[in-house]
Formats: C-alpha cells, structure tokens, sequence
C-alpha cells in the first residue's frame, strides 16, 4: 500500500477524539496525564456524553486539565473536588460529574471530602492520578510515597518512623457502602491502558446508571518528579508501585453493600 | 399582607430560603445558627419546590459544595456562625475569584478561637474586608431585626446574581435566637433549567452543546496581564456596588449633634440610648447601616459636616469605627470619632451607651462648641 492509500479516510484505523482539543499540554513528556486525558476524552465521544459533562478539576499537574477537553469544568480548591461535584451532581442530577485528582490532593488535603463523597454514595466518578509525589509542586512527598522513595522533602528516603506508611486509600474507599465500583489500575503499556479504558467506562456506566460513587485509582508515573526517564519511570513503577499497589478490582458490587476485603 | 407568624432568626432564613426559589441549602451544625438547617430538614424543601438540602462534613465541604452548585447556575447558599466561617475563608476567596452568586449567612458568636456561643459582632472586619486571600469583597447585609433576616434572603440573591458576586448575611447570635412578628414573603417558584440557562449560559456549568465553547469556572490565571485585568474588572464590580447599592437607615440626625453608628443588634440598643439622650436634652442620632459593604461613605460625610462627633457601638474591641474614621477623614471633617462596646457576648444596655457618650464628649458636650473644620 502506498501512502496515499494508507491516508484514505475509509482505512483510517485510529483518530483522536474530538473532545480532545489541539491545545499544546503542559504536561511532561511520558508523563501519564495526557494517558488517561485522551481515555476520557475517547469515552466522552463515544457514550455520547460531551453535552452532559461536568469535570471537576483538582490542584496539582491537572489543574489545567480544563485546558485540553471540550467540556464545561470547574476548578477546585486543593483536595475539594469531591465536594465541588456534590454540588454539581445533587443540583443536576442529569448531568455526568467526574472528579480528577492526584495523590496530594485526594489523599492528603482532600482526605475528609473524598471519604464523605464516596460514603454518601454521590453519583460520581472519581478518577485517582496516584503517582507516589506531589508533581505540581516540584516533587515533593505525598501520603502514597512508597517507604525510603526519595522525594525533595524525604531527601533520605521515607522514613516510616517520621512520615508514617504509604497510604493505600483506594483499600478504604472500597470499605464504604457508598461505592459501587473500585478499582485500581495503571496506563503504563498499551494492554494497561485498554484495561483502564474498560474499567472508566464501566464505572461512567454506574454512574449514569446511579449506582453511586466510582472510583478508578491509575498508578501513574512523574518521571520529572521522580528524576527519571519515562521508560525507567515505568520501569521502576512496575517494579517498586505495582507491588505495593497491585492492580485489580476492589470492589464490584451494587451501592449499598460492604466489600470483604 | 403577606403571612405573619412569630419566628425565630433562624428558622426564618429557611422559611425565607424556600419562599424564593432557592435551589439548595448546603451546612454544618454549629451554635447560635444550628436552627436553619434543623429548620430545612423538618420541612422538607425538596418535596415542595425541590430544593436539595445537604448536611456536609465540614464547613470546608459545605462551602465548596456552594461552589460546585453556584457554578452550575443554582441559587444556593449556606450558613454557619464565626469558626464555621472561618473554615470557609479558603472557599469564599474561589467563589469571590470565579465570581459565582451564592449567598452566605454568619450567625456571629464571640472569639477568638472556640470563644463563646453568645453574640458578637467580632467579624465585622473579616466580612467586610474579605476574609480569604487576594482583592476582594463580599456584598454584607447587616439584619437587626428577625423581619430583616426574611428579607435579606431575597435581597442577597438579588444582589448575588446581578454581581456574580457572594452576598453575606451577617447577623448575630442575638438576631439569630430571638422571636419576633414576622411577614413572610409569597412563594417564588424556582428557576426553570431554561431560565436559568437564559441567565447563566455563558458562563456555569451546564453541559456543553455543540453550539457554544466549554464553560471553565475558575479563579486561576497564569498570565499575569489578565489576572491583573481581572482583579480591575473586580474592582470595577466593587465600585459600582459603593456607588449604587449603599444601604442605610439615618434615625433622627437630622439636627444631630452627636451620631451613634451601630449595626445589628447593637443598633437596636442605640435606638433607645438615643430615646434617654433626646430626654436628657441632647441631639443624638443614629445612623445605622444596613450594608456593611459597601459601607454607607457617603452620609456620614454629609453629617460629619455639622456633627461634632460619631460613637461607634458595636459588639466588637472597635472594628467598625476605622471605617467611620476613614470616612470623616475623607470629609475633612474634624468631627471625633469614638468607640464603645462589649465583648464576651454581653449585649451593652442603652444606659451604658449614653453614659459612654458623655464621657467620651464631655468637652464637646460641656463647651457646646461646634468645631470649625
Ligand atoms: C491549600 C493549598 N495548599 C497547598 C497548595 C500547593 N500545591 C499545589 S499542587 C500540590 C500537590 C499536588 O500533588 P498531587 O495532588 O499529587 O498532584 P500531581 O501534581 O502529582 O498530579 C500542592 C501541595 C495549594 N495550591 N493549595
Ligand atoms: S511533574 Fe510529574 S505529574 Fe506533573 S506533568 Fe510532569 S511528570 Fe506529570
Ligand atoms: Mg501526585
């Protein structure tokens, strides 16, 4: 096949969605941001929801996720975004409500309105950027920061004695009644990030089927904040994140009932 | 006549809330205002007019639920007493960056810290000033009476949504716990989604048709140029509040020679200080301002012309009295300021008022001498 047949409209076999703007991303190369953006913005097309969409923006790298997909967005305060979205959701109950947040902001700052969000079941999904560091900032120590990482502010390492444990918060969020679907999964290899894509579009699906809160965990990389390459990133993610923080389904269930583990 | 019945403060912001087509109410408890939300859940709103009333984890939630939902067209509001508000101060300061209407009640009590539950008018300057971080205000009524609560709801609103900019309410514990006849307003309906995407479509969060760009509710900019137009555009806003929605009730200043300023509960005190004074002789007045913010500038110019002097009453260590310094100042007027008040919660009694008054103007009030200026 020559090139100009390749091009042919009819064997096109990929094209980014449309919900995806053009604007150049902030985003660091290999970071997985832009990963998960383009999944959502895909899935936004495809189930036909731009029109009913609301994303709720977090502080951290994302902030500026309002940037590059075409829907209407709010921007959070650091950590509220679960509570923006109870705001949004309870007052448009026909709208889809997403939260994006980061590790800092979900599991630090946020931990309050996160938990309260998923316990009241809010018709929510949230989507959880967990990448062990506070990116935006300039890679300093997060509560998901994996014991002895080396961040700007555990110079030495995490040190347990003084910082406490790496904090597996998806583990608490599938406790809670008020969630349906939890899950954690990553974007690092194409297989990755189709399984992600079938798990945010089953957890969009609970939500516009009100099911309660979904919740969709990606262990990410930084490899800016991290001080690597993208691919020693995902290497040193596959080898160091995904043992601590393996991947799977947490919680398959209807809204209203505890999980086991 | 509207339907009058004998109410609490409190439990008349709810009443009020649903009468006008208020779409949700957002709260954490907290004394002297716990009421309103007990109120609301006790009438059940959303099987009248549909109005969402959610008890929060926090203050910190409630109001950026009020963010959340005030972003996406909706009339709501919260209300808390003053650690409620402090809590809040991070919230506000977004919804006063992403200029998204809402209306916000303080039931004041005493601080600092956990303080007391009793009433205060301690947060004159957090209200007035802004509260949060950066440039900004919030539209302040000040209610003294329980009537006042029912119609500053509507009247928050209104304002709310001709700014884009959060109204407060700021009563206190007093105003919030007493009874009093009341006429409440008729029943509004609340806004159809087509009104309010006629009112608010180009700028809240309503789902984006192919027919218009995303819709981005936020306080960030990068670009310093526009941030800094930004805040111009804010400052705009809050001059044109200054020029037109200044709110006041001047009581007998007309021949006044010395002028009580109270707001609130403490206004209500003045009141009869200024009955004991006219009894004893003296030309006492009171002016009593109904926005905080904007603050009534402009009268109090015109009466530090021939007044000789202005006692501030308030429930506070003195906060409102720079204001009314500012003003006379701006005059060029060399009519003296004062202050008096009590803190702790203690309501100050109309004696001590006027006892106040001639000490702190015994020499005016013993030369008779109208300063030149
Ligand atoms: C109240 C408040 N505290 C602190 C900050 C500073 N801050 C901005 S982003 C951030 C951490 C973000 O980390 P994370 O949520 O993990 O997002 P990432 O950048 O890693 O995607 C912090 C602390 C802030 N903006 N607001
Ligand atoms: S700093 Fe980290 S999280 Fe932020 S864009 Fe760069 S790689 Fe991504
Ligand atoms: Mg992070």
């Amino acid at each position: 096949m020559d090139i100009n047949e390749i091009i042919k409209p009819e064997n096109l076999v990929y094209d980014k969605s449309a919900v995806l703007n053009d604007d150049v991303m902030h985003y660091c190369p290999g970071c997985t941001h832009g990963v998960v953006h383009k999944i959502m913005a895909e899935l936004i097309e495809e189930m036909g929801l731009q029109e009913k969409t609301v994303g709720i923006a977090p502080v951290g790298c994302a902030v500026f996720a309002y940037n590059y997909i075409d829907i209407d967005w709010q921007e959070a305060a650091h950590g509220r975004a679960p509570a923006v979205a109870t705001g949004v959701a309870r007052l448009h109950p026909d709208n889809f409500v997403f939260t994006y947040q980061g590790d800092g902001d979900l599991a630090s700052i946020g931990t309050a309105e996160i938990m309260h969000a998923c316990n009241r079941g809010e018709n929510i999904l949230v989507i959880f950027i967990n990448n062990g560091i506070y990116g935006m900032t300039g890679g300093q120590m997060a509560p998901t920061t994996l014991e002895g990482m080396v961040t700007s502010t555990t110079p030495n390492g995490r040190n347990v004695d003084l910082n406490g444990y790496p904090m597996k918060i998806t583990n608490l969020i599938a406790q809670l009644p008020g969630t349906s679907y939890v899950t954690r999964q990553a974007a690092h290899t194409a297989n990755a990030a189709r399984k992600l894509k079938r798990s945010l579009k089953k957890a969009i699906q609970n939500v516009l089927d009100k099911k309660g809160t979904s919740f969709v965990e990606v262990v990410s990389t930084c490899n800016s904040g991290w001080k690597m390459t993208p691919v020693a990133a995902n290497n040193w993610m596959t080898e160091n994140m995904l043992p601590y923080y393996p991947l799977g389904d947490m919680k398959d269930s209807e809204k209203g009932e505890h999980s086991e583990n | 006549m509207g339907e009058v019945r004998l109410m609490k403060g409190n439990e008349v912001l709810a009443e009020a809330a649903i009468r006008c087509g208020c779409d949700g109410y957002f709260g954490y408890p907290i004394t002297p205002q716990s009421e309103v939300m007990e109120t609301l859940m006790a009438r059940q709103p959303w099987n009248e007019t549909g109005m969402v009333v959610l008890q929060a984890e926090s203050e910190v939630a409630s109001i950026n639920m009020v963010y959340g939902a005030a972003g996406s067209g909706k009339k709501v509001m919260t209300s808390s007493s003053s650690p409620g508000v402090s809590l809040m101060a991070e919230g506000i300061s977004y919804i006063a960056g992403a200029e998204l209407p809402c209306l916000l009640v303080n039931v004041q009590r005493g601080g600092p810290g956990l303080g007391t539950i009793q009433p205060s008018q301690a947060d004159y300057f957090q209200s007035v000033k802004g509260g949060g971080h950066g440039d900004y205000k919030l539209i302040v009524l000040a209610p003294s009476s329980v009537q006042e609560m029912n119609d500053f709801v509507n009247l928050g609103f209104e304002l709310a949504f001709k700014y884009r900019n959060p109204a407060m309410i700021l009563a206190d514990g007093a105003i919030g716990q007493m009874m009093e006849k009341v006429e409440l307003a008729d029943f509004k309906p609340r806004r159809t989604n087509e009104e309010i995407e006629a009112e608010c479509g180009d700028w809240a969060t309503l789902g984006k048709p192919k027919s218009r760009k995303k819709n981005i509710v936020t306080s960030l900019e990068m670009d310093s140029d526009i941030m800094e137009a930004n805040n111009l555009r804010f400052q705009e806003k809050y001059k044109k509040l200054e020029e037109e929605e200044v709110r006041y009730e001047a009581i007998q200043c007309d021949d006044a020679d010395f002028v009580l300023v109270a707001f609130g509960t403490s206004s209500r005190v003045c009141q009869k200080a200024v009955e004991i004074a006219r009894a004893k002789g003296l030309k006492v007045g009171l002016l009593r301002p109904i926005t905080l913010y904007p603050f009534p500038k402009k009268i109090i110019k015109e009466l530090a012309r021939k007044a000789q002097g202005f006692l501030s009453v308030e429930m506070s260590a003195g906060q409102m009295v720079e204001d009314i310094k500012l003003s006379v100042y701006e005059a060029g007027s060399n009519a003296r300021v004062d202050y008096f008040g009590r803190m702790g919660g203690i309501i100050p009694s109309p004696n001590e008022v006027v006892e106040a008054l001639e000490d702190k103007f015994s020499w005016e009030l013993s030369y008779g001498v109208k300063r030149s200026y």
